[in-house]
């Protein structure tokens, strides 16, 4: 590495993603897989809209309907929210505490590598013999009955994206308690470090329930076993336990580091700290906290019990305090401000309404009587919509003007942005709020039509035109990230002016060693307090100009997900007859993931060190800027 | 990190394991690793105890019919043996003496391995017995929370003997020295998991 920056052919390019354990590249790969994914889902969520947009409509079968929800929700989820929030959490996280990288580079690729050979086997079931038709929760009673394998291709798939996430969860975890700049106390980490942190514990442990509740699934499906076969004495409200203890943390695993995206927003667009930073502290950690005692108010209608469901709407109705704790410390950092409404601050704005709907419904449904009412209806679409587009969704979107100039060094047109942020937000509320109507109607979810004699007619239409205006929103989006980029006006450290915390310290995009000189921390907003101070030199330093020792690249990690992927396909038809060749495939795959495991084990890797003069003929070429001049 | 850098008794550290930033970050790393590791086997205990003796209508298969304790209070045994033995391993890790360490090691090994052995036979004496791993929910059960410790067991064997190889010929230093470290910490967390599975599934079983 004797020079840092070079001009490279479009197949070194290529292979240097591929390779790449560097935080920042990995944060486009998942900006990138997971923005495809989103429009896969998209596309997937216009024609439910289609085809409920009339009474009787036969656009989908019903049984392509059923796959059509499915692979909705699963990847919404999955592929989409969990990847876009994981890009940002890679780009920012490490600058905004100040470190040189992820606490484990190679873990960081081999989580994106998993996650993303997951989603690819996940999606491969469209053209092998079709998707998974049990719904995103995928219940055990469905399941086991579904025909085909698109099941099993929605057990595997997550199974290998979850570990992915894992991974990803233990990495940032380690990142942020070991590797915080000198002054970075606890108390003094920016608020989306913070959601990092909580989010990370979570997931942590939410998807291991979730993984063993996938073994069963796969174990009873593939390899014989009873775990949710009634007549063998299994039980299918095992399955529903599991994925629930997963599947309500996943919520706060979505909409913590959205809460952390919109606490950012608010401090730099209203020029003001943040309001209350110690209570949405505390408010984020009790809501990781309770969202693990919450998960049976999924289950009110299966007959856990009158105390077994107090119990649960109690625990349930408490999550409303922090998050309201969250809401009114927004409000007052906003008051009183000096408010500049840019697009990221018009999302966040508008985040606020949206998703205070969303939680008063889910208030609504904690009270276990009403549930009864509400349980399988469009209420409850109406609902999660709401929190899930109103409040993840919308931080996504923000997110991506916020730091797209951080990741790219360009800015984001900010004209583009406003109409793309009306078509969405006015189809947005378009689309679900009449749900909540359509729902109190009597209209159940997951049917894929209805009469015309039912009086839903209007209302499923106008929610129908909502879709299209949020279609026609990210396409406005898609035309500004091409301009953009075809234009390419390069930006400063600070393109939005007012940036507070220490990601705004350092060029857009960082050179891949992030701060030559690692910052000395010296208060909450260190950033701001530099520049209020009249700092030229930018940032205050820890230590002096040295070698910088970075991590090797290796190309490992995607081998062994690949392993993975092809150890899946033998698991899915081991049991099928006509191929006989499935143990073949399912044991050259686990050989493929141990052995570059055992390669990865063996081999010294002891990464490599720029020297002090690199370091300074880069600065010398603008490659850094700061504190070198 | 130099790895020619020669170590005495002297000039090693006191922890080495969380000597460097690197070690450091693997420490707290694989503690998390083991507190969802905990979960997961918290998820096979749960659905273990909620499927124990169901099975179709008319199955013969309980547990306190099936297990008897003899057998695997030795393999109790001789894991809790072989979890003091990987204890002495890393006392000699920490005063750098090298041979006594991979002594040590290889002695928990043979355990682990006797181990693994034993639990073999005992599946395959079940099995016999007709009791399979499609035969019941609670076969399944059974299976799948024993034997994913038992694959827990393989695995730690496997990283021990690779790691003894692997660093037989260079001895200790800063970079290996995290490694044995958690692999070691491994071990325990299996021989703890297993306590629970030894009174779970075998002492409350026979008791019925």
């Amino acid at each position: 590495m004797s020079s840092l920056a070079q001009k490279k052919g479009f197949g070194a390019v290529i292979w240097d993603y591929l390779t790449t354990v560097d935080h920042k590249k990995i944060a486009i790969l998942y900006l990138i897989s997971g923005g495809f994914f989103f429009l896969v889902g998209g596309l997937e969520a216009m024609m439910i809209r289609i085809q409920l947009m009339k009474a009787g409509n036969d656009f989908l079968s019903a049984g392509l309907y059923n796959e059509i929800i499915t692979m909705h929700g699963t990847t919404m989820i999955f592929l989409a929210a969990m990847p876009l929030l994981l890009a940002f959490m890679n780009a920012v996280m490490p600058l905004q505490i100040g470190a040189r990288d992820v606490a484990f580079p190679f873990l960081n690729s081999l989580g994106f590598w998993l996650f993303f050979f997951g989603g690819i086997f996940l999606n491969l079931s469209w053209f092998m013999g079709g998707a998974p038709d049990a719904g995103w929760t995928n219940y055990a009673s469905l399941a086991l009955a579904s025909e085909g394998h698109g099941i099993d291709f929605y057990s595997l798939g997550l199974t290998i994206s979850g570990f992915g996430t894992l991974i990803a969860g233990i990495n940032f975890l380690v990142t942020i308690i070991n590797m915080r700049a000198p002054g970075m106390t606890y108390m003094r980490m920016p608020l989306f470090t913070w959601t990092t942190f909580v989010a990370s514990a979570l997931i942590l442990l939410a998807f291991p329930p979730l993984t063993i509740g996938l073994f069963f699934m796969v174990f009873d499906r593939l390899f014989g076993a009873n775990f949710f076969v009634v007549e063998m004495g299994g039980n299918t409200i095992i399955w529903e336990h599991l994925f629930w203890i997963f599947g309500h943390p996943e919520v706060y695993i979505l909409v913590l580091p959205a809460f952390g995206i919109f606490s950012e927003i608010f401090a730099i667009f209203s020029r003001k700290r943040l309001f209350g930073y110690t209570a949405l502290v505390f408010a984020t950690i009790l809501i990781g906290f309770y969202g693990f005692m919450v998960w049976a108010h999924h289950m009110f209608t299966v007959g856990l019990g009158p105390t077994a469901n107090a119990v649960f709407a109690l625990a349930t109705m408490i999550i409303a305090v922090p998050t309201g704790i969250k809401i009114f410390s927004w409000l007052l950092t906003i008051w009183g401000g000096s408010i500049s409404f840019t697009v990221p601050m018009v999302y966040a704005v508008a985040f606020i309404p949206s998703f205070v709907a969303g939680g008063v419904t889910g208030v609504m449904q904690a009270m276990a009587p009403l549930d009864y009412q509400l349980h399988d209806s469009y209420f409850i679409v109406a609902h999660f919509h709401y929190v899930i587009v109103g409040g993840v969704v919308l931080a996504i979107l923000a997110g991506t003007h916020l730091y797209w100039p951080k990741m790219f060094g360009t800015m984001l047109s900010e004209k583009l942005g406003m109409i793309t942020f009306w078509f969405f937000f006015i189809g947005f509320h378009l689309t679900f709020f009449i749900q909540h109507f359509l729902g109190l109607l009597g209209m159940p979810r997951r049917v894929y039509t209805f009469g015309a004699d039912q009086g839903w007619d209007l209302f499923n239409m106008i929610s129908s035109v909502g879709a299209l205006f949020m279609a026609i929103g990210v396409l406005v989006m898609l035309v500004n990230v091409v301009l953009t980029t075809v234009k390419n006006v390069r930006v400063g450290n600070d393109p939005w002016g007012d940036g507070r915390t220490l990601e705004w310290a350092i060029p857009s995009p960082p050179p891949f060693y992030n701060f030559a000189q690692t910052p000395l921390v010296r208060g909450l907003d260190t950033y701001w307090i530099e520049k209020m101070e009249g700092n030229k030199e930018g940032m205050v330093y820890a230590e002096p100009l040295g070698d910088v020792h970075m991590p090797n690249g290796s190309i490992i990690p995607l081998i062994m997900s690949f392993g993975m992927f092809v150890a899946a396909f033998g698991a899915l038809y081991f049991l099928d007859d006509s191929k006989p060749w499935a143990l073949a495939v399912l044991i050259i795959g686990l050989g493929i993931t141990f052995g570059s495991m055992l390669v990865r084990s063996l081999k010294d890797d002891l990464g490599f060190h720029i020297t002090k003069e690199e370091l300074i003929e880069d600065a010398k070429r603008g490659g850094n800027t700061d504190g070198l001049k | 990190m130099d790895l020619n850098k020669r170590y005495t008794a002297q000039s090693w550290p006191d922890h080495p394991e969380t000597a460097t930033l690197e070690g450091k970050n693997k420490f707290v790393g694989f503690w998390l690793l083991l507190a969802a590791e905990t979960v997961t086997f918290a998820s096979l205990f749960a659905t273990y105890l909620a499927l124990k003796d169901r099975g179709p209508e008319g199955s013969e298969f309980t547990a306190a019919g099936l297990f008897e304790l003899p057998l695997v209070f030795a393999m109790t045994m001789i894991l809790l043996t072989s979890s003091l033995t990987s204890v002495y391993a890393m006392h000699h890790m920490k005063n750098h003496n090298f041979k006594a360490m991979q002594a040590w090691l290889g002695i928990t090994v043979l355990l682990g391995l006797t181990f693994l052995g034993l639990e073999i036979y005992e599946f395959n004496h079940y099995v016999h017995l007709g009791f399979g791993y499609t035969t019941s929910a609670f076969s399944s059960a059974f299976f799948t929370l024993v034997g994913t410790h038992g694959a827990h067991v393989l695995f730690g064997l496997s990283w021990f003997i690779a790691l003894m190889i692997r660093n037989s010929k260079r001895g200790l230093n800063m970079y290996n020295a995290p490694k044995f470290y958690l692999a070691a910490l491994y071990w325990h967390f299996i021989d703890v998991v297993w306590v629970f599975i030894f009174t779970v599934v075998y002492l409350m079983g026979v008791i019925g």
